[in-house]
């Protein structure tokens, strides 16, 4: 408990730093382009664009409003995605840093996976367009979907902690997750329905994916306008702290022997 | 002497390392070293039980001929190395100037930088605001400070480092060998600065192979040879003893 407490003074202490880490990768990631920060509506905006063309001519499947069907999903997914790719690099990429001056490891893993989500709130611009162009419906239930986004963070924290002291020790991981990520992306309803997969497949994905709680439970706000069901948004939370524990327990087990693998 | 505070305390310590090597020839050796869990880590002992304290207010220097141990030392003593065997006690605010501008982002400005650099260092950002005009006339870098690090020399990035570093007033300052880059007016002022901060009461560790700069800077000396001590105390008596022996 003491020790906990010590953890969360200097997290506190280098708070500065985070934002400052959060900056630099939104500030440099536009620069010198000519839109610059529209870049981060617009973008996810063609690829939704793209994905409704060819999803909507070669399967036809009737999903009505299937724009906002697929951009649901597909926000929340490719937030998980890739903060945890940038979180996997987060310590070994940071070596030469880490190497000359003490500075509390984790922050590294936690600013990726915020610039992560600050991107994702980019990306809510451009589903309220999508929105708006479809001519859906606006809701009070969409207020709640902050909540969704905050359990997904912390599972992405814990995930990217996780991952980023895997990859210190075994560099394979980072190739070994992408297998993972491309995977676990065809097994989450994002741009099919859940029935159009088999019984048993149905389950296990209802059941036992992660990402399946967060983007029905976003679904259900957004593009549905309902409450989500309890079970789901108690899952949700349940798995979201797990993976976090679990983070969290071996990135503290094994910092400390960072310095001599990096 | 000895009622002055301890301001560091190394009780018998010793460093590990990895030398693991990348040289893996042929399928059987991978596994061998597999095996043998040699093919990340291989140990290597790059201190070996040295023990000296440091009191408030002295100035230390640390010598030996190159790959002694010394810049591990001083990693231990700023906390990014854990000791092996043997603890290290640090009471007060260290500033490490391992490397300068080892925060920096080469793609950033100078202006971003100094923020980032700060709180690497583990300041707030309204301390930075507050003391940012200070850095930067200590570093003499006005007309450039919206170019990115990546166009500077390296002089103009230590400038920038040691300004940074050196704003505030630590208890302890660990200095390695970086001056070495800056022009010989950049590197009086940096030994200015050093002396300033030295009668203000910080204590410094301080790593160089120009014995004169140790001798004028610093009243304590430590040798070490190959991760040992070889000899400990006054600065004249140590580091004419080295002399001696590198002349050999």
């Amino acid at each position: 408990m003491k020790k906990l407490k010590s953890y969360a003074r200097e997290f506190w202490r280098y708070r500065d730093l985070l934002k400052q880490l959060v900056s630099r990768d939104i500030k440099l990631k536009y620069r010198r382009s000519f839109l610059g920060y529209v870049w981060s509506v617009l973008n996810p905006l063609l690829i939704m664009l793209v994905m409704t063309v060819v999803f909507s001519t070669m399967f036809s499947r009737n999903i009505e409003n299937f724009p906002v069907y697929l951009f649901c999903g597909q926000l929340l997914f490719n937030f998980m995605n890739n903060s945890t790719h940038q979180a996997i690099f987060s310590i070994t990429g940071n070596a030469a840093l880490l190497k000359k001056t003490y500075v509390p490891k984790y922050i590294f893993t936690v600013a990726k996976i915020t610039s992560g989500m600050v991107d994702l709130l980019f990306s809510m611009g451009a589903l309220v367009i999508v929105l708006i162009a479809t001519r859906s419906s606006f809701t009070p239930y969409m207020l709640l979907s902050p909540l969704v986004i905050v359990q997904l963070y912390i599972f992405c924290v814990g995930s990217g902690l996780f991952l980023a002291q895997a990859n210190v020790f075994f560099r394979d991981i980072q190739y070994i997750y992408n297998a993972v990520t491309t995977a676990w992306m065809y097994l989450t309803p994002i741009f099919y329905p859940l029935e159009a997969l088999p019984q048993k497949l149905s389950w296990a994905v209802s059941h036992l994916n992660p990402m399946f709680f967060y983007v029905s439970q976003f679904r259900d706000l957004i593009y549905l306008g309902q409450l989500p069901d309890m079970t789901t948004v108690l899952s949700g939370c349940v798995a979201a702290l797990a993976v976090l524990v679990l983070g969290m327990w071996s990135f503290m087990r094994s910092k400390d022997k960072f310095i001599l693998y990096i | 002497m000895s009622d002055k505070r301890i301001m560091i305390d190394v009780d018998h310590v010793t460093i590990r390392f990895n030398m693991a090597s990348e040289k893996v020839d042929n399928l059987k050796e991978y596994f061998v070293k597999l095996v043998k869990k040699e093919l990340m880590f291989q140990e290597f002992l790059a201190v070996k039980d040295v023990s000296f304290q440091v009191r408030a207010g002295e100035a230390w220097g640390l010598i030996g001929a190159n790959g002694s141990g010394k810049s591990t030392l001083l990693k231990a003593i700023s906390g990014i190395l854990k000791p092996y065997k043997g603890s290290i006690t640090v009471n007060g605010s260290v500033a490490p100037l391992i490397e300068l501008g080892a925060g920096f982002d080469g793609n950033m400005t100078a202006r971003e930088n100094i923020f980032l650099n700060g709180c690497i260092l583990g300041h707030s950002e309204k301390f930075m605001q507050e003391h940012f005009d200070e850095i930067v006339d200590f570093a003499e870098l006005h007309q450039f400070l919206d170019t990115p690090i990546k166009n500077y020399s390296s002089g103009m990035r230590a400038r920038l480092g040691f300004s940074v570093a050196t704003m505030v007033q630590p208890d302890i300052l660990i200095v390695d060998e970086i001056l070495a880059v800056g022009d010989y007016k950049f590197r009086k002022k940096c030994e200015q600065r050093m002396q300033q901060l030295l009668k203000g009461g910080t204590t410094l560790l301080y790593v160089s192979h120009n014995i004169s700069e140790v001798k004028r800077l610093c009243d304590h000396a430590l040798w070490l040879d190959k991760g040992v001590t070889r000899m400990q105390g006054d600065v004249d008596t140590v580091s004419d003893a080295y002399m001696e022996e590198m002349q050999k």
